[in-house]
């Protein structure tokens, strides 16, 4: 209880301190907390604990390499519209080692990488982005005379937790692509191990933020797919949460850019829309945190599938996906709902005649009966004015 | 049962092609095609419903009205076993095979007025069954009420193929299918007036009433009756036969008494529902609730003394206008008086009616065949020493 008290008291010292070290406002930082939290799909009670993780301001040592990619990872995280975002990235982790990032060149900078391992060793989290070549010994990509192979299994070694950030580090990404000339593998292929990925090309900030503040929060990785994915925002198809999918679903399709489907915002599987075959949270937490349906499917082109592994940068744009889970139907519910036709001459003079028919079948047979039982009854008067006859058994 | 003579059934015998058979054919074959098309190119090709009237002529002629006008089994049975009024019994074999047909049919009409006629199966299959659900009770009690009814009339072909002793130990059981075969009518009869409940208020209020499922059954039963009185003598002027009037004359005046504690129950319900007015108003429900209700009072006027109960005529004349009420207060419920709201309308179309004459044409044709060659009417000669 006491543990609790603590964490909801909102006057605490510790987040005064945090309000001026991240220079945003108390309620800010609660409300990214929050996202953070519900990113993640944490009970509730989390945004606390993650909140008190950063006030705690241990901040994880963190290692980034960089090899065969363009970086677009890292200046996802940067180039950001959250006005803070950066500044939580620097304040919440300590990068001591960040290519583009760093101020520091040539040997300096290999000797800070060097010194942050030595000096938070089996704590650091080691951070990948980019594809790592492995044909002819990993020659083709050489930073500081040390191959990629080489530096990746260096850092590797004395990690506590590996991510590896991209779709270029997760399975090859854009680099891997036939013909490949340059073997570019994942980390989990070159290291031999799982790792945990956070494909997407770049990839949502928050997944990767989210990912590192569970570490900081809960002291382990968050529960991951097969394929080393973070179950929290890769276990659904796009199209699964899609905001076009009502549109899929009544065969209302864009045919080509522009035309009226496509203006009317209809569903672009025809366009080659991959969301039906790739697992990503994109339609739920949009991108680049500039508002609702700011997603490329929110803008109006179909997903190409960056994080998915056989379907990004290898099945052309504009093929048409392949369906994991719902197959479109031949045939759709018509739209103009048909509201009744009155009577056809058809039905009209039909339903006549066979009224007639059986009203004439009626008569006549009523007379018959009618004729038959006026000379029964006059057998019978004539019987029953013969006094001498029995009646009958 | 009951100790006194009675007629024994014997086949009327005769040719089974003449005119009647034919025509009956060519309207059978012309409904088979018409259900075929539509098997296989939906609904929408050969009817006219929408989803404003999602039950044709199809639901509510061949299967509520079907089945109620083949209550003339039900009401026999009612009558002979459970009143014990062993003298009709002579009329209980017809009026089964009436009733045998008539639900048999209308049973089959359910299946290919199914949008998605290849999953029927489900409503049998117990991980389906939404026990709730109204739809679900008409549905178990008719198809075991079918299969009653094939069993109760099971005798008359083993009869006719001479294995007398599976119909002994038949007998032994019998009463237990008699039984199910008056609960079961009993029971989906009320059920078919409970599905106008549940339409709401989309039912003309002279016709949306808590009371429905009792209305449904009092004019089931009358229903049942009415029938017996048209195909007696029916089948009497087509085969040149005495009309069992001594037997009809009593019948009718019971079912008099139904029908009149029927109109008492109609009009009270109306008159307390405070909804009599919209009787009063100048337009087409109005009219049809009347001519509706004259037909349930006209019997009174054709058949009311014991004396012109003595007239087939009347009788006849009495079972056409209890079965045009019966007739009228279902399409009256379900279709003329029924308004789902502005713009939709319904008539059907020529497939459709169809379809509905070719189902009667079955009926009609099965009774022929199964008279002709079955021992199912009283043998003519032991009629005549009456």
């Amino acid at each position: 209880m006491g543990e609790m008290n603590e964490i909801f008291d909102l006057g605490r010292k510790t987040l005064r301190d945090v309000e001026r070290r991240l220079d945003m406002p108390r309620r800010d930082f609660l409300q990214f907390c929050t996202t953070l939290a519900v990113t993640m799909g944490l009970p509730t009670g989390a945004e606390a604990a993650i909140a008190k993780a950063i006030e705690a301001s241990k901040r994880p040592s963190v290692i980034w390499l960089h090899f065969q990619e363009c970086t677009g990872c890292s200046e996802s995280l940067l180039r950001a519209e959250h006005p803070t975002l950066e500044k939580l990235i620097l304040d919440v982790i300590s990068l001591d080692y960040h290519e583009t990032l760093m101020a520091a060149a040539g040997h300096q900078a290999e000797a800070a990488r060097k010194d942050a391992m030595k000096a938070n060793k089996g704590q650091y989290v080691l951070v990948v982005e980019g594809a790592i070549p492995i044909k002819d010994n990993g020659i083709y990509c050489k930073i500081g005379g040390q191959t990629a192979i080489d530096l990746v299994k260096e850092c590797a070694a004395d990690a506590a937790a590996i991510i590896a950030i991209g779709s270029c580090a997760s399975w090859g990404g854009m680099p891997s692509t036939n013909p490949n000339p340059s073997g570019a593998s994942s980390v989990a292929e070159v290291l031999g191990k799982p790792v945990v990925t956070i494909p997407g090309c770049p990839p949502n900030p928050y997944n990767f933020l989210a990912t590192v503040v569970h570490f900081l929060t809960f002291n382990k990785l968050p529960e991951v797919d097969k394929l080393g994915r973070p179950k929290f925002a890769y276990s659904r198809l796009i199209h699964e949460n899609c905001e076009r999918r009502a549109h899929f679903d009544a065969g209302r399709f864009a045919m080509e850019f522009g035309d009226h489907g496509h203006r009317q915002g209809y569903c672009l599987y025809k366009l080659g829309c991959k969301g039906p075959e790739t697992y990503a949270n994109c339609p739920t937490i949009g991108f680049g945190d500039a508002g609702e349906n700011n997603w490329p499917v929110g803008c109006g082109h179909p997903c190409i599938g960056c994080t998915e592994k056989g379907v990004g940068f290898t099945k052309p744009i504009h093929q048409v996906a392949k369906m994991l889970n719902v197959a479109p139907p031949l045939q759709y519910a018509r739209i103009v709902e048909e509201q009744g036709k009155g009577a056809s001459f058809a039905s009209a003079a039909a339903l006549a005649a066979l009224a007639g028919a059986a009203a004439g079948g009626a008569a006549m047979l009523t007379r018959n009966l009618g004729l038959s039982h006026a000379a029964e009854e006059a057998e019978r008067r004539k019987d029953a004015s013969k006094p001498q006859e029995k009646s009958e058994v | 049962m009951s100790t006194q003579h009675h007629a024994i059934p014997a086949p009327v015998g005769g040719n089974l092609v003449n005119a009647t058979t034919f025509v009956c054919g060519v309207l059978i074959a012309v409904m088979a095609t018409i259900i075929l098309i539509r098997l296989f190119f939906g609904l929408a090709s050969t009817t006219n419903v929408n989803d404003g009237y999602s039950w044709g002529i199809w639901v509510v002629v061949d299967v509520f009205i079907g089945s109620a006008l083949a209550c003339g089994g039900f009401c026999m049975a009612l009558l002979v076993y459970i009143f014990n009024k062993g003298q009709y019994h002579p009329l209980v074999r017809p009026a089964l095979l009436g009733s045998l047909f008539g639900y048999t049919l209308a049973g089959a009409a359910i299946t290919f007025d199914l949008g998605r006629w290849w999953n029927f199966w489900h409503i049998f299959w117990p991980g389906y069954f939404n026990v709730n659900s109204v739809m679900f009770e008409v549905a178990a009690c008719i198809t075991l009420y079918i299969i009653v009814m094939w069993i109760e009339f099971s005798p008359v072909f083993l009869e006719k193929m001479g294995l007398h002793d599976t119909r002994k130990k038949l007998n032994k059981v019998m009463f237990i299918f008699i039984a199910l075969g008056i609960v079961l009518p009993m029971m989906h009869q009320a059920s078919l007036g409970t599905m106008l409940v549940v339409m709401g208020d989309q039912v003309n209020p002279l016709w949306q009433t808590p009371l429905q499922p009792l209305i449904y059954l009092l004019t089931a039963i009358t229903l049942g009756y009415g029938v017996i009185l048209f195909e007696s003598c029916v089948a009497a002027s087509a085969y040149r036969r005495q009309i069992e009037v001594p037997l009809l004359n009593p019948m009718a005046r019971v079912m008099l008494g139904i029908m009149g504690f029927y109109l008492f129950a109609r009009f009270a319900d109306v008159t307390f529902r405070g909804v009599l007015g919209l009787a009063f108003q100048f337009n087409y429900v109005a009219l049809t609730f009347w001519i509706e209700n004259a037909c349930f009072a006209a019997p009174f006027l054709l058949i009311g003394s014991a004396e012109a109960r003595r007239n087939p005529a009347r009788l006849f004349l009495a079972g056409i206008a209890v079965m045009l009420g019966g007739v009228l207060l279902r399409l009256n419920g379900f279709l003329i008086a029924f308004d789902t709201g502005p713009g939709w309308s319904y008539f059907p179309s020529l497939p459709e009616l169809l379809v509905t004459v070719g189902i009667f044409a079955a009926e009609i044709l099965g009774y022929v065949i199964i008279t002709r060659r079955f021992p199912v009417l009283p043998r003519e000669d032991a009629q005549l020493a009456h």
